[in-house]
């Protein structure tokens, strides 16, 4: 019987996972090692900024493990979404880790290196040729929010890292990419039906997050076929039963029925979850229909500004029963101070919010609740055009806060406990999402170029 | 009974950075099948609690799981600078103790 055995070192490159699971994993000859190594699960900054969410030495300790059992046991090994957020920054940071790796540990491999970062005048080329659609609760795209952004990507399909492995390439780091392709490039490039490769892609890609209980990130392993897939975790410790896996649909989804590619949509109403042990799960019944058009999903994100922040805290009861009032007067007394400083323009070069912990800090206008306890806390949030500017305004809130009066007492208060000396603290650039759109290209390859070398050492 | 004491989990997570979705799944069928067919987790409960135009509310039932998913537009985009939960990670609170009868 025609099969493809798939070995998921993590659910994200970097979080880590153990050297005796892979060990154990190899044993069971997996046709390639992959593993996801993005998201934009940490918001909008690594995008943004260029920076990654782990530190270089996590994403070696993972990588170097993958690299070594992958050239010990000549098989491919697969990263797709560099570094977080794959863009060419990333994509370097993650290709430049490889060949530390390589020179270390003395190894040689056909490196593909794809490319998701999207030149500029190729969006607006597409935009105005009508050839660039919103999804679901999409903010307005036009060119300057093209050419405002620090970073564009493109979520690249299977197609590229087929045409990376179809040109002899051991290893491939791709950017940006959708978590399944990396997982469903090699099933699909050995002809296994694409309803089934999808379908494990999908659970695979989140390495071991469909068991009962994920104690810490670890590998899996799926044996796909074209009829159904089997999925058996590699560490003795961990196991999955039909509802993880099931359930693992659910997660980070719109719907736990259909998961939109690049190539078409797969479908598992039909899916049939099976106990074949008390600890692998075969799934079978899935579908996967061919879309009429190729489409790529762009992440992009732009600067929104630079912040500086206070957190303080409140536990007077005078202060806590007029509140809500207390605060807006401290904040238009807060801006006319600023206006005071700056003239009437600053108005439009900065903005100055409020956050109030234990009452609607975690849900904001969403919130149902609306009572507080014997203490709040306070996060002032000013956002500026530059850092300078952010923290000279912070400074005035900062003074204004912390001495604002209430009726009931006289003379001078001090309203506010603050915890740091200073009390404003940088936050530094930040970033906003700025797409959620996608681009219908001409081929699939076409908006993701690969770079290709050879790492002799 | 409390929703909370039905399930073995409820969770709120970013679908992308521009909706949120809702696991809830449940111990068993029949605490899944009682929740669903009373309807109480519906567009209009959700709607109403999370103070979202109830026809962008998605409920959608997931028998494979024992679980019932609600999806909805994120009001701030994830990590925008009025955003106040990145990941959409604690924008469940509302759905635990949600008595059923």
């Amino acid at each position: 019987m025609k099969e493809v055995r798939v070995l998921s070192a993590t659910g994200m490159l970097g979080s880590g996972f153990k050297e005796d699971t892979i060990r154990r994993a190899m044993e069971l000859r997996p046709h390639f090692i992959g593993a996801d190594s993005g998201s934009t699960d940490p918001g909008p900054h690594y995008l943004g900024s260029g920076d990654s969410m782990f530190s270089s030495a996590a994403y070696k300790r993972d990588l170097r493990l993958m690299l070594l059992a992958g050239r010990s046991a000549k098989i491919p090994v697969i990263v797709g979404s560099a570094c977080t957020s794959g863009s060419d920054i990333h994509l370097e940071r993650l290709v430049g880790i490889a060949r530390e790796i390589a020179r270390e540990e003395k190894l040689s491999f056909r490196l593909g290196a794809i490319h998701s970062e999207q030149n500029k005048d190729y969006l607006k080329r597409k935009l105005r040729d009508g050839m660039i659609r919103p999804l679901e609760n999409a903010p307005h795209l036009d060119e300057s929010v093209i050419d405002r952004s620090t970073h564009i990507v493109g979520m690249a399909g299977a197609e590229p890292f087929v045409e990376a492995l179809e040109q002899g390439c051991d290893v491939v780091i791709a950017g940006r990419s959708s978590d399944t392709s990396i997982f469903a490039a090699v099933p699909v490039m050995h002809g296994i039906n694409p309803a089934s490769a999808w379908h494990a892609a999908k659970i695979m890609e989140c390495g071991a997050a469909c068991m009962v209980q994920r104690k810490y990130p670890d590998c899996n392993f799926a044996i796909v076929r074209d009829d159904h897939f089997i999925i058996d975790a590699p560490n003795p410790d961990f196991y999955c039963d039909p509802d993880s896996v099931a359930s693992h649909n659910l997660y980070e989804n719109a719907s736990p029925y259909e998961l939109i590619e690049p190539s078409g949509i797969l479908d598992t109403r039909q899916a049939r979850y099976e106990a074949i042990s008390d600890r692998a799960v075969r799934v079978s019944g899935s579908t996967f229909r061919k879309s009429d058009q190729y489409t790529i999903k762009l992440e992009g994100a732009e600067l929104a500004g630079y912040q500086s922040i206070i957190i303080g805290t409140v536990r007077d009861p005078l202060i806590l029963r007029q509140l809500d009032p207390w605060l807006t007067q401290l904040l238009v007394t807060a801006k006319q101070r600023i206006e005071g400083i700056y003239g009437a323009e600053i108005e439009k070069k900065y903005r100055l919010d409020l956050r109030v912990i234990g009452k609607n800090a975690t849900m904001g206008s969403m919130e149902p609740e609306h009572q507080i306890g014997h203490e709040v806390g306070l996060l002032f949030q000013v956002t500026a055009q530059t850092q300078e500017l952010a923290t000279s305004i912070m400074k005035s809130v900062s003074h204004i806060a912390v001495h604002f009066p209430i009726p009931e007492w006289s003379g001078l208060i001090t309203s506010i406990a603050y915890p740091y000396s200073p009390a404003e603290i940088q936050r530094g650039a930040t970033y906003r999402f700025n797409m959620n759109h996608v681009v219908v290209p001409k081929t699939p390859l076409e908006m993701f170029p690969i770079e290709y070398s050879d790492v002799r050492f | 009974m409390k929703l909370w004491e039905m399930t073995r989990l409820i969770r709120s997570k970013n679908a992308g950075p521009f909706e949120l979705t809702f696991d809830i799944i449940f111990n068993n069928t029949a605490g899944y099948e009682k929740v669903r067919d009373a309807r109480v987790i519906s567009t209009q409960w959700v709607a109403k609690t999370y103070g979202v135009d109830e026809a962008l509310v998605k409920v959608i039932d997931y028998p494979a799981a024992k679980a019932i998913k609600v999806t909805i537009p994120r009001p701030i985009t994830s990590g925008d600078v009025l955003d106040s939960d990145v990941y959409g990670g604690q924008q469940h609170g509302p759905f635990v103790d949600l008595e059923i009868v």
